[in-house]
């Protein structure tokens, strides 16, 4: 098997990389290639940048600063934010992006992931998932970029895992809203649930605070397991948390 | 030297083409059949599907004139599966510059497809520049079979050609230019032949 791969997650807002709790209350944490460059230097193994914003302002997230990041990390990393089309995926692609990741978008127009999956490849195509429970169930969230536009489309997690993944989505980010930013642990049950449903690998976000919770997401089944607040926080070093996960039996890279 | 890394109008030629700038090297992205030819080293990179790939290579006339270069070639991902006969994806006829062909990978409990990640390579021909234990980024739901031509491979279900090599044809089913340091000493490894 591949190592578990260990994926600092950086929100992007006007070209800087900023943290919320639980979606809210942003705050500047620094700029785009300092943070690129600490984490390459501290063994992650990939990246992914979301312009929050994008989506719910209509717009495209800008390749500009893709290049910037492309320019001086050599591991992979995945881009989303308000891509809607080919041409805008395309760009991105360009830009030195390895994948790009589809969320609001693409329950606006499913078939979107189709177009990508035909010219990229699925490897290209990551599905973005903002899950939220409610009810015992678990639905999926649509524009959580913005306060006031995020809604609950109605849809469930899992039918929609499965639709995404037919249509040609090559990996699924699964966010599980409630834990973001709380630091309490991946939602493990739910994790579970959308690696069993989904062929393809399944990414765990939201909810790391301790190292353990790293290794209860791999043992689920997850592939690899992204975070923001304890990398950007110095919570907990990468180096550290690999050879925690080493000890307990996880492979990593190293 | 020149580089030419081969532009069909599709795959992943941002990163390919920052990867060889940091040994000083500016690439030359063309689908001109000459300044192919006349490169002294070619890369054939590619993301996305084989038989879009091939249309194209057909299209811009390149065909025979990859198959006829005797420079360094290194085929890249979807680059070096078009190296092979055959790909099963969309069931095309690729370049045939190597025996065999590429498979689609079988998706299993634990082993989701496409196969994403950094994965250990085992390395059984010399001069690549990798060595055993190196960890290699993939991301890839096809690969070619194994044979002769594999000078290193990974363990995904079934052994993984990581590496073929065949005359002056150098394939890398790998991501070369997003393996951090392993992939750097490969590269330059392809640069220095």
């Amino acid at each position: 098997m591949p190592a578990a791969r260990i994926i600092p997650c950086l929100d992007v807002r006007d070209g800087r990389v900023v943290k919320g709790v639980q979606f809210r209350d942003h705050r500047d944490v620094g700029d785009i290639v300092e943070h690129a460059m600490r984490y390459r230097e501290e063994g992650a193994d990939e990246l992914v940048f979301y312009d929050i914003s994008a989506s719910a302002e209509g717009r495209s997230l800008d390749p500009e600063w893709v290049r910037r990041v492309a320019r001086v990390i050599d591991i992979p990393f995945a881009v989303a934010g308000g891509v809607r089309s080919r041409d805008q995926a395309a760009a991105c692609l360009d830009a030195g992006a390895d994948k790009v990741s589809i969320n609001s978008p693409a329950l606006e127009r499913p078939a979107l992931i189709e177009e990508l999956a035909r010219d990229f490849g699925s490897q290209c195509v990551v599905l973005g998932v903002d899950s939220f429970e409610r009810e015992g169930d678990y639905w999926v969230h649509q524009y959580t970029g913005s306060l006031e536009k995020t809604r609950d489309t109605g849809l469930r997690t899992l039918d929609w895992v499965v639709e995404a993944t037919g249509r040609g989505a090559g990996e699924v980010v699964l966010n599980c809203m409630r834990r973001d930013g709380v630091r309490t642990g991946y939602d493990i049950p739910h994790t579970c649930a959308v690696v069993a449903a989904a062929p393809v690998p399944v990414i765990a976000s939201g909810g790391a605070g301790a190292p353990e919770h790293f290794r209860e997401a791999f043992e689920a089944g997850a592939s690899g397991a992204l975070a923001a607040t304890v990398f950007h926080d110095r919570i907990l070093p990468i180096p550290d948390l690999k050879e925690y996960l080493a000890r307990c039996g996880i492979e990593t890279r190293r | 030297m020149t580089l030419a890394i081969v532009d069909v109008g599709c795959g992943n030629i941002g990163s390919v083409g920052i990867a060889f700038e940091r040994f000083g090297i500016a690439p030359l992205v063309t689908g001109d059949a000459a300044a192919i030819a006349s490169a002294d080293k070619v890369i054939l990179p590619g993301v996305g599907a084989a038989g879009y790939a091939m249309e194209q290579i057909r299209a811009c006339g390149l065909a025979d004139t990859l198959r006829g270069l005797a420079q360094p070639v290194l085929g890249i991902c979807l680059g070096m599966q078009l190296l092979f006969e055959h790909s099963e994806e969309e069931d095309i006829a690729c370049l045939g510059i190597l025996p065999g062909r590429v498979r689609k990978l079988e998706a299993a409990p634990g082993r989701p497809v496409p196969h994403m990640g950094w994965s250990r390579l085992q390395v059984h021909g010399r001069s690549i520049g990798l060595r055993d234990g190196d960890y290699v980024y993939f991301a890839h739901s096809y690969a070619c079979d194994s044979g002769p031509h594999m000078v290193a491979s990974a363990d995904y279900g079934r052994e993984i050609p990581a590496v073929v090599r065949g005359g002056n044809f150098l394939g890398a089913q790998f991501h070369p230019e997003r393996s951090g340091e392993a992939g750097h000493r490969f590269l330059k490894a392809f640069l220095d032949r």
